[in-house]
């Protein structure tokens, strides 16, 4: 068996069994639900409702009851959807980048983040639905023959290339996620005794049975699945960054956007897995498999794609500087001087400063400055795109156009419906389904286990003295 | 005329994946062939000693891929050359090399979205996990903790068989009852 550095810091903690996990992953699915979660699922189900009704109210009387207007004609809309993408980032990161370089940090983490990208991802499918105005003929963003001539979309244009990388993106995690459950919903069905349960997950389960063969075939479809997955996550970014990059608007027009995005992407993304794993672990008594080592490996990353981030914005502003064109440059001069300053200090202090902390050691193992520190790094990353986006728009070329930006109660309203939606979505998630990858956690019980640990140790040492 | 073989069934259940591995080694080193092996995790190194061959799932996640580009290649072509050729911002679309870079990313998609779904579908239908399948572990406690070795054997192999599991320190010996294979025609 491959064994492992004593020194290295166990990811399971305690007197661990493959019983005990198989116990602690489906006490939240055997047992009842605490009144915590009943009391969540009530706020963010009536948030989600809320956000239904600015919905419809936008369905039913178009998108001029947004903030939008002729300058900003992306606003909360575009930001929304270019943050929730962006959060979305950090499963598909986790589960496909870190499986190929052999992290096994991951497995602790790896399917409530990819659950999390899913249920991202589909909150901004929302703003991205509606922004089109009439969300009815969205239909016809897709390459389908039509009635109205043969006309075809455009596909030098990246907003199809859009439409293509955010669909390919979604089903590709849904799958990757759905047959990574596969072998725990079989597990969960051989041991629950109710017989809805016993129905509902023989259903899920799709009949696994874990031998040799299913194993060697899941090995090799998640290894290649991550393979294709990896370079998908950075197209996804990268092709929402040329949504704005391959514009000629001022502030827009830069070739950092692809990288700069998908890092802050990732950056944004590896924030709220804290903020839902710092709870998760809580509510359902899992630190013994999320420990502080895994906060700890998580704030690192924030540190150095936080840093990347923060490097693109001086970079920005170097470029426009050194480009000599007036237009570039006073797009940042606007940024950090404008009407909406404000927002750019926020995304400044929020982006570059606040993970800098993470530096220090007690601050990056401290649970509650890293729950903290992961909302003010969102809040941050949402003030990003809204920078981009709205000052941008706001001054372009001819001064005659300039305006000014309010976001409607109904823009505010579906906001925080989308955030209802996944807090809804994920407190489902987190009460049905497995939310540790407990199959995969088995496999590294041996080498990483803390009582397995010692024991090994405790054995090589008695070698060394019996000689 | 021959009218086939009865075997036995036995179920070896272990407790843990050192002694099933050892105790698989074994059994093939006697030259008892190991029917299956169900495990809660995928256990390294079992493929080769109960003789899985290596999966060629990965081919053809290869060949959907393919199959993706040339897909996307083309309906762009079709589309955007052939069918409608358009000068877009100064780009003309009037022959596909022209234009290539902008097809670069959806080709890049279509390739991925074919040799994902692709080899998703294949490796559920060939493992057959589909709705309402029944469950296919002969025992359930092997998605839990217990590690099972599944054989189907001739009563003297059989008790040989018995005898190497023993040594291995298996849990249990479960005799699950005969199945009949018919001869080959």
């Amino acid at each position: 068996m491959h064994a492992e550095s004593e020194i290295r810091e166990p990811l399971i903690l305690g007197t661990k069994t493959y019983r005990q996990i198989t116990d602690d992953i489906i006490a939240p699915i055997e047992g009842k639900a605490s009144k915590g979660w009943y009391v969540l699922l009530t706020i963010f189900g009536l948030t989600f409702l809320w956000g239904i009704g600015c919905l419809a109210y936008t369905i039913g009387v178009g998108i001029g009851a947004w903030g939008s207007n002729n300058s900003a004609d992306w606003a909360w809309d575009i930001t929304n959807f270019v943050w929730w993408i962006g959060i979305g980032h950090a499963g598909t990161l986790i589960s496909a980048v870190l499986l190929l370089f052999r992290q096994k940090w991951r497995m602790g983490i790896n399917r409530s983040a990819e659950a999390m990208t899913i249920f991202a991802v589909m909150c901004a499918a929302i703003f991205v639905t509606l922004h089109t105005g009439r969300p009815w003929l969205d239909y016809m963003l897709f390459p389908l023959p039509n009635q109205f001539g043969s006309l075809w979309p455009n596909f030098n244009s990246p907003l199809l290339w859009d439409v293509f990388a955010v669909s390919t993106y979604f089903t590709v995690s849904l799958v990757f996620w759905y047959i990574g459950l596969v072998p725990d919903f079989g597990m969960i069905r051989d041991r629950v005794i109710k017989p809805w349960q016993k129905k509902m997950y023989s259903f899920l389960s799709l009949g696994w049975g874990g031998s040799a063969r299913h194993w060697s075939r899941f090995e090799e479809t998640s290894l290649v699945l991550a393979g294709l997955s990896t370079p998908l996550v950075f197209s996804v970014h990268s092709i929402v960054s040329m949504d704005f990059a391959t514009s000629i608007l001022p502030g827009w027009h830069t070739t950092i956007f692809p990288p700069y995005f998908v890092s802050g992407a990732v950056f944004s993304g590896f924030a709220m897995v804290l903020t839902l794993m710092l709870v998760v672990r809580k509510i359902y008594k899992l630190e013994a498999y999320i420990t502080v080592k895994h906060i700890e490996y998580m704030n690192i990353v924030i540190i150095v794609t936080g840093s990347i981030v923060g490097v693109a914005y001086l970079t920005e502003l170097f470029m426009a500087w050194y480009s000599g064109v007036e237009w570039e440059q006073y797009a940042f001069l606007n940024r950090a001087t404008g009407p909406l300053a404000w927002s750019y200090w926020c995304m400044m202090t929020c982006n570059v400063l606040s993970p800098q902390l993470f530096w220090i050691k007690k601050i990056r193992t401290s649970i509650l400055a890293t729950f903290i520190l992961s909302i003010v790094v969102n809040i941050g990353m949402w003030f990003e795109r809204f920078v981009i986006i709205v000052p941008t728009l706001l001054r372009t070329f001819v001064p005659s156009s300039w305006n000014t930006y309010t976001p409607s109660f109904i823009d505010i309203g579906i906001f925080i419906g989308t955030i209802g939606m996944f807090g809804t979505f994920f407190l489902l998630f987190s009460r049905f389904f497995p939310v540790i990858a407990q199959a995969e956690l088995k496999t590294i019980l041996k080498q990483s286990g803390e009582s397995q640990k010692k024991a090994a140790a405790n054995h090589k040492h008695d070698h060394i003295t019996a000689h | 005329m021959a009218t086939g073989t009865t075997k036995q069934i036995i179920h070896g259940v272990f407790g843990d994946e050192q002694p099933m591995i050892a105790a698989c080694k074994k059994l093939r080193s006697s030259g008892i062939r190991i029917k299956e092996v169900y495990t809660p995790f995928p256990v390294h190194g079992i493929d080769g000693i109960i003789g899985v061959p290596r999966t060629r799932l990965a081919i053809c996640a290869f060949l959907y891929g393919i199959t993706g580009t040339g897909l996307a290649t083309l309906m762009m072509w079709y589309m955007m050359i052939h069918d409608w050729p358009n000068d877009i911002g100064g780009k003309p679309t009037w022959a596909y090399y022209f234009a290539i870079p902008a097809f670069i990313p959806i080709t890049f998609e279509s390739t991925v979205f074919c040799a994902a779904h692709g080899m998703a579908l294949t490796y559920l239908l060939r493992c057959w996990l589909v709705p309402g399948a029944k469950a296919k572990n002969p025992d359930p406690r092997s998605t839990d903790d217990k590690f099972l070795v599944y054989l189907e054997l001739n009563d003297e192999q059989a008790k040989k068989a018995e005898g190497i599991l023993k040594e291995h320190s298996v849990e249990e010996v479960n005799h699950k009852g005969t199945i009949h294979i018919p001869a080959p025609y």
